[in-house]
């Protein structure tokens, strides 16, 4: 396989894993308003995903120095094209980041109550922002023949951008609401698995018309597969909520998020950006990327350091692995 | 913007924006170095010795360095984005060799730091007391890794090795990936940059625990905060010697591959052999004849060569010389900013070091100090070299304008094309308020916490009844 390929693959892999991560973390920051109904609630609710939010982003950060160490050119046209909705999920995960730290530092109603709208409104605009980026990714923006965005702000704004963020804003609310009722118990526990249900099922029908559009944009017999692999995935999940068996119906939802991921990543391939212009301003896997000296030496960092990554990082979850609930949140 | 009376540009406020965003972020990264290891060091010694005093302060600048380092984790996903969004003809031209430390970093060294603090943070009461340890040592191991490959990749800028530029793509490309990793400014830089970070982390330490030694004596914990305070006096002590060290080896290195940064340093525009060092200089530094200046004879040809006798290029003749090598324009960094940069940055460390000097000497054979000057002294104390440090990097970073990489780009080509001025004045703007804002509650939270003093130790419960899956959290958010 080409380096640029295997590249290709681990970007699109570094991503997916980003959005299953943090997917339930955003899901769950959104819900805390909804199925947090006091301070200790909602301290459950924060607690499920306290230990690993952290190492959970890690995967935007080293996504990104990806893409910047394999496909500079798309690194550069993406983060300077997409400019205000990037700036605007930076300044999301800054306050949210900081809220889970700061939150309960100080006793006052208030104080908790400024922390809370941040990791609300924190995890609300990246769950639909990066759906919005990465069906503009796909979808192709304006540019021109040196690679630049020429287009402006409301060029992101179009319909199948906004039904992508509609789309990420749902599965990951659907897996915030799965994942806990995978981590808590008692009351929150029946409460979030209910809502999964009922939340997963407009999920289900947004994330239908998405991947269908997605396929008459651009298509391959794989991405076919992988879309209707997704559809079946978040159906699964959905049904597993259902009948409370939740490690499955979590497995299901983080299926879900990786396959429709997958799809986008398929059917774009072998091109990283297209240009809704002339053809000669696409990026592509070839045009974008770093000499293939560079290309090695990455793959052999990747090679042996992603490994030990994912050990020590599902080790984690092993170690933090209990359910928790009102009764182990202590009283300070 | 012409009725300013002057014209700003995207690029200005591109430049700004870095400045801002990148001391800002470096306000939280010296803490987070340092107190990763020294509360590494402080849990080792509970470990070693079983002494509740050691634990009790671990906890209490454990919590310290938390509230820090959230600050820290989220303005440093600010930095690997900016590149992209301001300066995408930079990333354009350096990506295949710039990236890849920076990728590298996250994998090898963020995720590790990330990770274990979470499983430190959480793990009090869910891993064994050996892993517990070894999970802070492992994340404080991280930290400093990371520091490693960032430094790489902005020595890159300083002195670009390893590489060579494609005539056909314009572009650089990496030739040796070891010169980039070994480049022997990022081999002195680090050490440099890490004894900084020590100092600042010493100071903080020192500041804390003098606080309550002076004002809290009736404690049940003096001798917790006493040891904690000459603790911190002796690795400010140390570093500062080390920051002194690997400065000096700096200097000489920077003489040699950056020539008119040295110069800028001391606003020396002729070439002089030897040369001297001012303490001090009031008048312009504009070449003309200053007012009054403090000279030490021999000092910078001493410092940039070794020499006493030395010869130290000045900024006319390099200007000369850069004109003639890279075409007209100028190449010289704005004088009195390198100047002064120069002088605070190593002013204030050292005054760091006094006052830890001083606080060791007042603790001597027992004695407690009760001045009210040297508990002043004492919180100004962890100010000095944080700002020390951000005085070294805008020296570094202003000394080597108009390059953006020394040499091969300057730094108006390494701007985004298509980024509009309204873009990034709204986002510069956006930065420096929710900045402002947080840098505001991140310090009145540091105050009271460091008040509130060492925790009490509550006894673990027993093992009585108490079904696990009831028991509360060791620690929650």
């Amino acid at each position: 396989m080409e380096l640029t390929t295997i590249w290709f693959l681990l970007v699109a892999v570094l991503f997916t894993g980003y959005f299953i991560l943090e997917g339930f973390d955003f899901g769950v920051g959104m819900l805390l308003p909804v199925l947090g109904r006091d301070d200790r609630e909602r301290r459950v609710l924060i607690n499920t995903i306290g230990p690993v939010w952290d190492g959970n982003e890690v995967w935007l950060i080293t996504a990104g120095g990806a893409m910047f160490a394999a496909f500079p050119e798309w690194y550069a046209t993406l983060f300077s094209g997409f400019y205000l909705p990037l700036l605007l999920i930076l300044l999301a995960l800054i306050a949210r980041g900081v809220a889970f730290e700061y939150r309960h530092k100080r006793p006052e109603a208030t104080w908790k109550r400024r922390w809370d709208a941040a990791i609300f409104w924190g995890s609300l605009l990246p769950a639909i922002l990066w759906g919005v980026a990465f069906a503009n990714i796909f979808r192709g923006v304006p540019l021109d023949a040196d690679h630049e965005y020429v287009g402006g702000l409301f060029d992101l704004l179009n319909p199948y951008a906004l039904l992508g963020g509609l789309t990420t804003l749902g599965l990951f609310l659907t897996h915030g609401a799965v994942f806990l009722a995978l981590k808590t118990s008692g009351d929150i526990r029946d409460r979030a698995g209910a809502l999964a249900v009922k939340v997963g099922a407009g999920t289900a029908v947004v994330a239908v018309a998405f991947l269908a559009w997605t396929l008459t944009i651009r298509s391959s017999a794989a991405a076919v597969v992988l879309a209707v692999g997704a559809a079946l995935a978040l159906l699964a999940g959905l049904a597993a909520a259902k009948v409370r068996r939740e490690g499955w119906a979590f497995t299901g939802t983080a299926v879900a998020i990786a396959l429709a991921v997958a799809t986008l990543f398929a059917a774009l391939f072998p091109n990283v950006m297209p240009s809704t212009l002339d053809a000669a301003g696409t990026l592509t896997a070839t045009n974008a990327a770093s000499t293939p000296y560079t290309l090695k030496i990455m793959t052999w960092v990747a090679v042996v350091f992603t490994p030990i990554v994912l050990a020590y990082q599902g080790w984690t979850y092993w170690v933090f692995r209990k359910r928790i609930g009102v009764q182990n949140i202590p009283q300070h | 913007m012409h009725s300013w009376g002057f014209q700003v540009d995207a690029l200005d406020v591109a430049r700004w924006q870095f400045g801002v965003t990148t001391v800002y972020h470096f306000l939280f990264v010296p803490l987070t170095i340092g107190l990763s290891i020294l509360v590494a060091i402080l849990q080792t010694l509970w470990h070693r010795t079983s002494n509740e005093r050691y634990l009790k302060l671990t906890k209490f600048y454990g919590k310290l360095f938390l509230i820090n380092f959230a600050m820290g984790v989220v303005t440093g996903i600010v930095q690997e984005f900016q590149f992209g969004m301001n300066w995408s003809d930079y990333s354009r031209f350096v990506g295949d060799i710039f990236g890849a430390p920076l990728a590298i970093e996250a994998l090898v060294a963020f995720f590790l730091e990330s990770t274990f603090i979470g499983l430190w943070i959480f793990g009090w009461d869910r891993l064994p007391k050996r892993l517990h340890l070894a999970a802070i040592w492992a994340a404080a191991i991280g930290t400093n890794l990371s520091a490693y490959f960032i430094l790489a990749a902005n020595s890159f800028m300083q002195n670009p090795v390893g590489y060579r530029v494609n005539p056909t793509t314009g572009r650089a490309e990496l030739t040796d990936f070891l010169a980039v990793l070994t480049n022997k400014v990022a081999l002195v830089t680090f050490p440099h940059t890490l004894a900084g970070a020590f100092l600042v982390a010493g100071s903080l330490i020192v500041a804390v625990g003098l606080w309550h030694v002076i004002r809290n004596r009736d404690s049940a914990d003096t001798d917790a905060y006493r040891f904690a305070t000459k603790f911190g006096s002796w690795v400010v002590l140390v570093s500062s010697a080390l920051v002194l060290f690997t400065g000096d080896i700096q200097g000489k290195i920077m003489t040699d591959v950056q020539p008119m940064k040295m110069a800028a340093a001391e606003a020396l525009y002729t070439t002089e052999s030897p040369a001297s060092f001012s303490v001090l200089t009031v008048g312009s530094l504009d070449g003309s004849r200053e007012v009054f200046a403090i000279k030490i004879p021999y000092l910078l040809s001493f410092l940039g060569t070794g020499d006493p006798n030395g010869t130290v290029q000045g900024i006319n003749d390099l200007q000369s010389q850069y004109t003639a090598q890279y075409g007209a324009g100028s190449y010289t960094p704005i004088i009195p900013v390198t100047y002064w940069s120069f002088r605070f940055m190593i002013g204030l460390g050292l005054a760091a070091a006094a006052i830890a000097l001083i606080v060791l000497w007042t603790h001597r054979k027992g004695r407690t100090p009760r001045s009210r000057w040297l508990l002043r002294a004492g919180l100004v104390m962890p100010a000095l070299p944080l700002l020390a440090n951000s005085f070294g990097w805008i020296f570094t970073e202003m000394g080597r304008q108009p390059w953006i990489v020394f040499g091969e780009m300057l730094t108006r080509n390494g701007v985004s094309r298509t980024v509009s001025l309204t873009e990034v004045l709204t986002s510069f703007t956006a930065f420096t308020l929710i900045y402002a804002t947080l840098a505001v509650i991140e310090f009145k939270l540091l105050v009271r916490y460091a008040k509130a003093g060492v925790p009490d130790l509550t006894p673990a419960p027993a093992d009585d009844d108490t079904d696990d899956a009831e028991r509360p959290l060791a620690f929650a958010y």
